[in-house]
């Protein structure tokens, strides 16, 4: 499916004997080794250059997110120091070109406030990730254990955890998010401001996100409890434990690992949708979505300012996108080694 | 794959020191499990109650025994209920009615934990050597699972006692760290057996073992279980729909049509002369790799029609909408199950080969007249042959009283093959 189709055949076969070589080689180390399905996938991996480019990328932002105050450091700006002379005092918007782009500014600064783009930015990548990864953590969780349960144990509690989904399903989840994070206290669970709300969203949108992983998770299930060997585990005297963390949870790895690359990019969005609103990340706290927000009374005067967050946005979502569909047709067992 | 290894290893003493087995193997020929009246009903359910409006009858009363040492082979169409009968007896299944008893143990009702220890001495071979092993699991891991399981430790530990086992099926022992999709069918169904062997059980019910398999590994798999069973003593339930097979490696051979056995008989005398219709219809069906004796293949009996539904299977003899020889008794009483020859044991009114068994009930039904045009007529007049050569034979043994009754049978067969002969005419 990947690189034999596209590059000619003569390029494709001194790959497979460098291949073969390197097998050769580890052969000789570790006697017969079998390769599990892991290390196949994990080199279908490698040659999907796309996904590669998308796992690269997200790796980049990862260690931007992570590096926040080392990042801004060097370049000698933080997030939240106001910069009110490159202000002009007539219009609001920054002086200079494109937003008041420069070599202190490589981002530019927000109009009114003078705050630096750029480490707005990186540090708006923090609470992107964080929202993306947690949420998602939460509702693989959640959507794996229910929907484990609804496979395996079918009767009514499969009915009762599927209605419960398609209720779920059927739920405003946005409006409800809006309507939750609205009422609020500002302080809970030892948590105050900004990490009460960070706190709320990821739980929230984990939850209404358990779902979309539950239902997968219920149909393999349903699929793989019919399969012989659980038959042949039950007929060496496995009990249902066994059975269910030995043989079919190692055999939902893959759609499980699937479905979160392919969550976290939608959490990521409906982050940045929920702070556009307003009720995400309240400032001065950056957040890429209500950069967006507050971009709209400038778009006219200052499109930078708008331009900057929404490619941001753009290049993480795209970016795990591109990289969650290389780890399925990786995992895919139907597709060709 | 070479055969050698296995001369080396089954005579490794591990087998011998009964680690796995909890009681003295019982002497051959005498019964290791017993089936009485064993009866599995699959629910079907409807509508928002999930009330039960019926039941799928896959297997409806079996009586069978299995003597240690023997091989008995269970024959019939998909969908006879084969498959349910084997997950049956190695209780994967919960019967809905019956017994099953294990070296004189009741073991029909037992549960998970109560059912462990046995799990040594039955074990199973599943059909699809791709679907019965965990793709994630290493082939170390999957023929270890059996010591793990149980709590066994072999001696010498696992990892050399699944090497061993892999030597005794003809794989090679360095395999140990592979995957299962690394193999071929052939090689995994090998894992399989290995896996069954692990914990020496005494009896192994192998669910159609070879026909997920390429004809020519079939052999090598029906072989290496015939080795096996020889070196190690072991007891089989092959279930198989493959007639040559059944008949390779079968002592006894059971016949199943529509969740009953309608005859149990030794291979030879099954083959030779099988007395149940549907027995005779599945012979003659085996195909003739011999394009000489093509001409043998006109004998084959084609059945009307398809099995009937198990959820509403016919009354009296569940045969009888597809038999050429069924009467008004067949439709109305179902036949017992009758030994009419030594080691012959058959469920019919009208056998083959044998003493009718309703000889004053000669009108045939007329979905019997129609399936008696799909059968041949040298099979037709050979059946009235015999029918009449047994007759006499019971004639000459019996009082004369009773000589007159079969007399009166005789003009009733002749002019049952005259009827089929005018209308192969008509024809």
């Amino acid at each position: 499916m990947t690189a034999p189709l596209h590059e000619p055949t003569a390029e494709a076969a001194p790959n497979a004997a460098e291949e073969a070589a390197v097998a050769g080689a580890e052969e000789a180390k570790q006697a017969v080794q079998g390769r599990s399905l892991g290390r196949i996938a994990w080199e279908r991996l490698k040659r999907d250059k796309l996904a590669l480019t998308g796992g690269i990328v997200v790796l980049v932002l990862i260690a931007i997110a992570l590096l926040a105050p080392v990042i801004t450091g060097l370049v000698g700006q933080d997030p939240e120091t106001r910069h009110e002379d490159l202000i002009d005092p007539l219009f609001g918007t920054p002086t200079g070109s494109l937003g008041g782009i420069s070599g202190d500014h490589l981002f530019g600064v927000e109009p009114v406030s003078g705050r630096d783009i750029f480490a707005r930015i990186v540090y708006g990548a923090q609470i992107s990730l964080l929202v993306g990864f947690l949420s998602a953590i939460v509702a693989v969780i959640l959507g794996t254990v229910l929907g484990i349960l609804a496979g395996f144990f079918g009767g009514w509690v499969d009915s009762f955890i599927s209605r419960v989904m398609d209720g779920l399903l059927a739920f405003p989840q946005l409006l409800f998010i809006i309507a939750l994070v609205s009422v609020m206290p500002n302080s809970m669970l030892g948590l105050e401001g900004t990490s009460v709300r960070v706190f709320v969203m990821i739980l929230v949108i984990g939850f209404f996100g358990w779902p979309y992983v539950g239902r997968v998770v219920r149909g393999q299930t349903l699929s793989l409890r019919e399969r012989e060997y659980v038959e042949a585990a039950r007929s060496l005297g496995a009990g249902r434990f066994y059975i269910l963390f030995k043989e079919l949870l190692p055999n939902l790895v893959a759609p499980i690992i699937v479905y979160t690359t392919m969550m976290i990019p939608t959490n990521i969005l409906t982050e940045a949708a929920l702070s556009f609103l307003g009720v995400g990340v309240k400032p001065p706290t950056a957040s890429w979505g209500q950069m967006l927000s507050s971009a709209i009374d400038y778009y006219d005067s200052d499109p930078m300012y708008m331009v900057i967050p929404g490619v941001a946005i753009f290049i993480t979502v795209l970016a795990f996108n591109l990289f969650g569909d290389g780890v399925r047709d990786a995992l895919d067992p139907k597709g060709s080694r | 794959m070479s055969e050698k290894p296995k001369d080396t290893a089954v005579t490794n003493p591990a087998q011998s020191q009964g680690a796995a087995t909890l009681t003295k193997d019982p002497a051959p020929g005498e019964t290791l499990l017993k089936v009485t009246g064993l009866q599995k009903h699959f629910p079907i359910r409807k509508g928002l109650l999930q009330r039960q409006v019926g039941a799928v009858r896959a297997v409806d009363g079996l009586d069978f025994e299995v003597r240690a040492g023997e091989t008995l082979g269970v024959v019939g169409e998909s969908g006879c209920g084969k498959s349910t009968m084997g997950r049956l007896i190695t209780r994967l299944l919960e019967p809905t009615a019956g017994t099953v008893e294990f070296e004189g143990k009741d073991i029909t009702h037992l549960n998970v934990s109560g059912m462990r220890p046995l799990r040594r001495d039955v074990q199973m071979i599943f059909q699809d050597p791709y679907s019965s092993l965990n793709p994630r699991h290493t082939i170390g891991t999957i023929i270890g699972a059996p010591f793990k399981l149980q709590g066994v430790t072999p001696e010498g530990g696992v990892k050399k006692e699944v090497q061993r086992l892999l030597s005794v099926v003809g794989l090679n022992p360095e395999h140990y760290n592979r995957y299962p999709h690394e193999f071929s069918g052939g090689q995994r169904q090998r894992i399989g057996i290995a896996r069954a062997l692990a914990l020496n059980p005494k009896l192994v019910v192998a669910d159609e073992p070879v026909s997920a398999l390429d004809v020519s590994i079939q052999a090598q798999v029906v072989n290496l279980l015939d080795d096996l069973q020889q070196e190690l003593g072991l007891t089989y339930v092959i279930i198989a729909h493959d007639l040559s097979v059944v008949r390779h490696v079968s002592d006894r051979i059971a016949v199943m049509y529509l969740g009953k056995i309608v005859e149990l008989a030794d291979r030879d005398s099954l083959y030779k002369a099988p007395m149940h219709p549907y027995t005779k219809a599945l012979m003659s069906a085996v195909p003739i790799p011999d394009p000489a004796r093509r001409g043998a293949k006109s004998e084959r009996i084609l059945l009307q029609g398809d099995v009937p539904s198990p959820i509403a299977p016919p009354s009296g003899c569940r045969f009888h909408t597809r038999c050429w020889k069924a009467t008004q008794i067949c439709k109305t009483t179902e036949p017992p199950m009758l030994e009419l020859k030594p080691g012959q044991r058959v469920a019919c009114h009208h056998p083959e080969n044998a003493e009718d068994q309703a000889p004053q009930d000669t009108v045939l039904l007329s979905a019997a007249k129609e399936a008696g045009e799909l059968v041949p007529d040298a099979v037709l007049a050979e059946s009235a042959q015999t029918s009449q050569a047994v007759a006499n034979e019971t004639a000459a043994a019996k009082k004369p009283a009773v000589a007159e009754e079969t007399a009166a049978e005789n003009p009733a067969v002749a002019k049952e093959t005259a009827a089929s002969e005018e209308s192969a005419e008509d024809k």
